[in-house]
């Protein structure tokens, strides 16, 4: 029997596209329309198959499996959280809630993302709207230091580039868009204006715009490799817009300057705001970023990199997250939900994964659940799971189980972990 | 079974003026002795205490998209404002903006066991009642902003009151919300263009539609759908040297209809010299004296380190300029936006001083404890925490003496506050914190200790620093469930929401479905929370 | 030997789009285990379109093939994926963010 279900959300990336079509064939998934390449397969490559948690490569049952995970976080001393940006705010809350009991430091995808943008928020402040405004609204578009094309292939036509709206009924010739890069992209295609910074020089770009905004004239022939008279330019346009919204990615939080650039931005965005509206959206990447944000801030006060190691939430950027605490050997060891830091982060951070006991909740067979001592495959939110999920402009989204598959969710196993810590 | 048993009791909604009285409880409620088999029941000796039923805060942001953007970007706020967990009791950190369960602790253990937050975008609802479900012990509701919601915007150009008011109770149902929130009607809207309203009849750009037809329509639609909570109004001019004349002026406007002005203290200044207005106080007091159909509550503003939220995104952007702290500003699709600034305000500030005594003076002013209410439009003004002090400078004509003596010269420069020598007694405490905003709300079974009220009861040890009594309640009950021991938690059984569902035509999906293809970029179906069941949600009744 | 150039790492739809079959899969290695250079830096080092380069940074040292993408002069791009794990160091000065870009590596034909 094949049903359709509509509205479905996709949480591969942090556009979280809720009007997805998918076709169910009895309990198999036999189509995804509206989804774009990348986050199809995240659907339609789904294995839903009902598979046993593992404990250092051996099948188990699901309560061996919970007690050798207990066994480890009783053991350690400095116990590692990570992850969570690909799971749904129930199974976050409980990630939280773990770390607030045994002691442990908990950190997500963020702080490989946009944690430097978090740390500009903290500085500076941020001007932001909901990704409808942008739609409805924005005559001038500026994408600095992301590719859309490549990580939100959807985000150009439903907000920000030929996507419609009310006061943009024309869309794509409604709007002067800007790409700001290292390099040419399939985004810089795109824009009317496209211009390579040199690497490493967002941060004076950015200083330059924030001074020919606020009327002075600067001497430098170019800066950053851009021509003066086009960063005048895109300068004067930004005042004259009716209302601007900039999208910032990696190229500012991962390069030379990570959080000064961000900040840089950030003020040059709250400035424009004397001459036209103005607005900067980060473009977070994992579909539940967002929400992993949300929930920590809401239990601890802080977005990321939280030690609950003294029995109340510590805050350090640099101290307590990930990279740095597997880099400098301190975790002993580590819980990772729906992440694969063995497949992302620098490998000397990773190797350290691999000398501790790692538990692992993933509902795909990940890099990292293959050094695992304890693997639990869980169910996928948004598949066999339901739950909510924050886009990039944390507007929450709910996540239906469109299949069941018997699997657990990340939820269920954090609660039977929480209970035997007790 | 409990009885709590010789304490004076404050019952105002009763009658009880200290009155020696027991209290009995069963099953979460207060019922009538002959209910109770004594000898089975656990007796608390009230004797010499002081009994209240629990707080009931009508406006405080505890949670949400805007709070907890609060909590995110100010870090310096929550080192040294720690709480270690203990057993099953989270940890969690915050001074203005404090983490979830925390905010649910600090409530309980100042006596407080309902709380309302004040502003909910409906399309980030969902955040809302997510954060609500972390927030223990305390019973909480939601209120909507509708004061820019392009929708209703469109139905009042359109001449169709009916399809409004149909869409005010599709929006609370979809949103699990309780009460209409109006903040800066049309100002909000007008600000996505870089400008404001200034004047109830300015035009909202793209609408057509003026602040007083907004606040018209939300007023009529609120009491033809029988809401427990009259529309809960942040007026247009906040902080302005208008501002009282405004909110003058926008009172008489509402022809008698209900109406709830929030953190009032906010509104009601006049034109000073320079920068630093004067408080206009006694002329707002005068006003809602003379409208039988309004409450307030004060917003006062507490000296020292706050965290200014609001949904009035035009507001925000002049405190950003005027201040050069950092801030937020979020611009909500369709609906609203709002903005954060941190501030510190401080004594020797005379634009603070006054309007640290504009909100004294609206409590000493105002005739009917009935009409006015506690609250710091917490975390705005000041902390929710700070309660009990200001408790003490409406109880102690002596003690808010000394602190006007230190306040800025310029700002005690031909104040009224000098001369108003009331003082609350501990019976119109009850009412402001209690029996008057549980009135309000609506809520039948909160704020007094009638047979079947909720068993949320206060008992304090009467002393003359009336910041410490209240800080430190000797016990509180929360469903008949001891929550807090001297001040200090120890029970954190869940609370419930509660929500409306007034009736609609359900003709009015049709035309919202079409609105949403043009002004949403999330679908219908995944913005109603309407098919799902909160966790300990109750609903009451309208009409 | 070889010269120093300026290494930056990032997605790709064909790395996103390998995800899904495995980050053992053929797809996922064939779009992450491969360096993108500029044409004339190729001329110069003498690498051919595919043929292999050697990549080294403080953090490590990779054998790639090499093609031509659309760079600009001193620029070389390696998408996110084990490779690229290598070449990036783990120091994060006190952000929690390693440079994921603008990584100065040593590149020289092999």
């Amino acid at each position: 029997m094949s049903t359709t279900v509509e509205h479905v959300a996709c949480t591969f990336c942090g556009c979280v596209c809720d009007d997805i079509v998918v076709e169910l064939e009895g309990s198999r998934i036999a189509g995804v329309r509206r989804a774009c390449s990348v986050g199809r397969g995240m659907i339609d490559e789904y294995d839903a198959k009902l598979r046993r948690p593992l404990v250092r490569g051996r099948e188990v049952d699901w309560e061996e499996a919970v007690e050798a995970a207990v066994t480890i976080l009783d053991r350690a001393d400095s116990p590692l959280i990570y992850g969570l940006s690909s799971s749904a705010v129930e199974a976050q809350r409980k990630a939280v809630e773990l770390a607030d009991r045994i002691g442990a430091i908990v950190d997500t995808t963020s702080s490989v993302c946009h944690g430097p943008t978090g740390l500009a928020m903290q500085a500076v402040g941020e001007v932001t709207c909901t990704l409808g405004e942008v739609r409805d609204r924005a005559d001038l578009v500026v994408f600095w230091g992301c590719n859309p094309s490549a990580s939100h292939p959807r985000h150009f036509g439903r907000f920000s580039l030929t996507a419609k709206g009310t006061h943009t009924p024309n869309g794509r010739e409604d709007r002067t868009v800007y790409v700001v890069d290292v390099r040419p992209t399939g985004s810089s295609k795109q824009a009317d204006h496209f211009l390579q910074v040199d690497v490493g020089t967002d941060f004076e770009v950015l200083t330059a715009l924030r001074s020919l905004v606020k009327g002075n004239r600067l001497r430098s022939e170019s800066i950053g490799g851009i021509p003066m008279p086009r960063l005048s330019d895109l300068a004067e346009r930004m005042k004259a817009c009716r209302y601007g919204v900039v999208f910032m990615g990696m190229g500012l939080t991962m390069s030379r300057g990570r959080h000064q650039n961000v900040g840089e931005l950030f003020t040059l965005v709250a400035e424009l705001n004397e001459h036209a509206r103005f607005a900067v959206i980060p473009m977070r990447g994992h579909g539940n970023v967002a929400g992993a944000d949300q929930v920590l801030t809401w239990s601890s006060g802080y977005p990321f990199a939280v030690s609950f190691a003294r029995g109340y939430p510590q805050y350090g950027p640099g101290e307590f997250t990930a990279v740095d605490v597997l880099a400098r050997g301190e975790a002993d060891a580590a819980l990772v939900v729906a992440s694969d830091p063995v497949a992302h982060f620098p490998r000397r951070a990773a190797e350290h994964l691999e000398r501790i006991p790692t538990i692992v909740l993933d509902p795909a067979r990940s890099l990292t659940a293959g050094i695992a001592q304890v693997v639990f495959p869980t169910a996928s939110y948004g598949i066999d799971a339901s739950g909510t999920a924050y886009r990039m402009d944390n507007v929450p989204i709910p996540l239906r189980a469109l299949l069941v598959s018997g699997r657990p969710t990340d939820e269920e196993i954090l609660d039977r972990i929480i209970e035997a810590v007790k | 079974m409990l009885g709590v048993v010789g304490g004076r009791v404050y019952d105002p909604r009763n009658g009880s003026d200290g009155e020696i009285r027991d209290i009995w409880m069963k099953d979460g409620r207060v019922v009538s002795p002959e209910e109770v088999d004594r000898d089975r029941a656990e007796i608390v000796d009230a004797g010499d205490l002081v009994v209240m039923p629990g707080g009931v805060d009508i406006h405080s942001h505890i949670v949400g998209a805007k709070v907890n953007a609060g909590r995110k970007f100010r870090p310096e706020d929550h080192r040294g404002s720690e709480r270690v967990r203990t057993g099953d009791f989270r940890s969690g950190s915050g001074h203005t903006v404090p983490s979830t369960h925390l905010t649910g602790y600090l409530y309980a253990e100042m006596g407080y066991t309902t709380v309302m937050e004040a502003a909910t975008a409906p399309l980030v609802a969902r955040h809302t009642h997510e954060e609500l479900a972390d927030v223990p012990i305390i019973d909480k509701g939601a209120f909507i902003t509708m004061g820019n919601n392009h929708f209703l915007m469109s139905c009042i150009r359109d001449g169709r009151p009916d399809l409004a008011r149909d869409y005010v109770a599709w929006l609370l149902k979809v949103s699990k919300g309780y009460a209409v929130k109006i903040v800066n009607p049309g100002g909000v809207e007008n600000w996505k263009w870089g400008r404001n309203v200034g004047a109830l009849d300015d035009e909202v750009i793209g609408f057509g539609v003026t602040p007083r037809q907004i606040l018209d329509t939300l007023a009529r639609v609120s009491d033809e759908l029988g809401l427990p909570h009259a529309p809960h109004i942040h007026g247009i001019n906040l902080g302005r040297s208008n501002s009282a004349r405004t909110s003058i002026e926008t009172m008489a406007g509402l022809d008698g209809l209900r109406a709830h002005f929030c953190h009032l203290q906010f509104l009601s200044y006049g034109k000073g010299k320079g920068s630093v207005h004067t408080s206009e106080a006694a002329a707002v007091a005068e006003a809602v004296n003379a409208h039988p159909n309004l409450t307030v509550d004060v917003g006062q503003l507490v000296f020292g380190s706050a965290t200014t939220m609001t949904s009035d995104g035009p507001l925000q952007h002049n405190l950003h300029r005027t201040t050069g702290a950092k801030w937020i500003n979020d611009d909500v699709e369709g609906e609203t936006g709002g903005g954060i600034v941190p501030v510190f305000y401080k004594r020797t500030n005379p634009i603070n001083a006054v309007m640290w005594l504009t909100g004294m003076e609206l409590f000493l002013l105002i005739d009917d404890p009935w009409k006015v209410f506690l609250t710091t439009d917490h975390p705005n003004a000041g902390c929710f925490t700070s309660y009990p002090h200001v408790i003490k400078l409406l109880m102690d004509a002596d003690y808010r003496a000394e602190v006007f003596a230190g306040i800025h010269a310029r700002a005690r420069e031909g104040s009224v506050l000098r001369d108003l020598k009331r003082e609350y007694s501990l019976y119109e405490i009850a009412v402001i914190t209690r029996a008057g905003p549980a009135r309000a709300l609506g809520l039948d079974r909160k704020g007094h200790l009638g047979v079947g009220a909720d068993a949320d009861i206060a008992i304090y040890q009467d002393m003359d620093d009336k910041a410490e009594m209240f800080a430190r309640p000797r016990y509180v009950y929360k469903g008949g469930t001891l929550v807090a021991r001297d001040g200090v938690v120890v029970a954190d059984p869940p609370g419930r929401t509660f929500s409306v569902a007034p009736p609609y035509d359900p003709e009015v999906e049709k035309h919202v479905r079409k609105h949403f293809e043009t002004t949403y970029t999330v679908s219908f179906e995944n913005y109603a929370m309407s098919s799902q069941q909160l966790p300990h949600e109750e609903v009451i009744a309208c009409g | 030997m070889g010269e120093s150039l300026t290494l930056i790492t990032g997605r790709t739809r064909e790395q996103g789009i390998g995800m899904h079959k495995g980050k053992t899969s053929p797809d996922y290695r064939r779009a992450t285990e491969r360096a993108e250079m500029n044409a004339d830096d190729m001329a110069r080092l003498k690498i051919e379109e595919g043929g292999t380069v050697r990549l080294r940074t403080a953090g490590g040292e990779v054998e790639l093939p090499a093609e031509k993408g659309t760079l600009p002069p001193g620029l070389v791009f390696v998408p996110l994926g084990a490779p690229a794990n290598l070449l990036v160091e783990a120091e994060t000065l006190g952000t929690g963010m390693p440079s994921f870009k603008g990584v100065d590596v040593t590149v020289e034909p092999v």
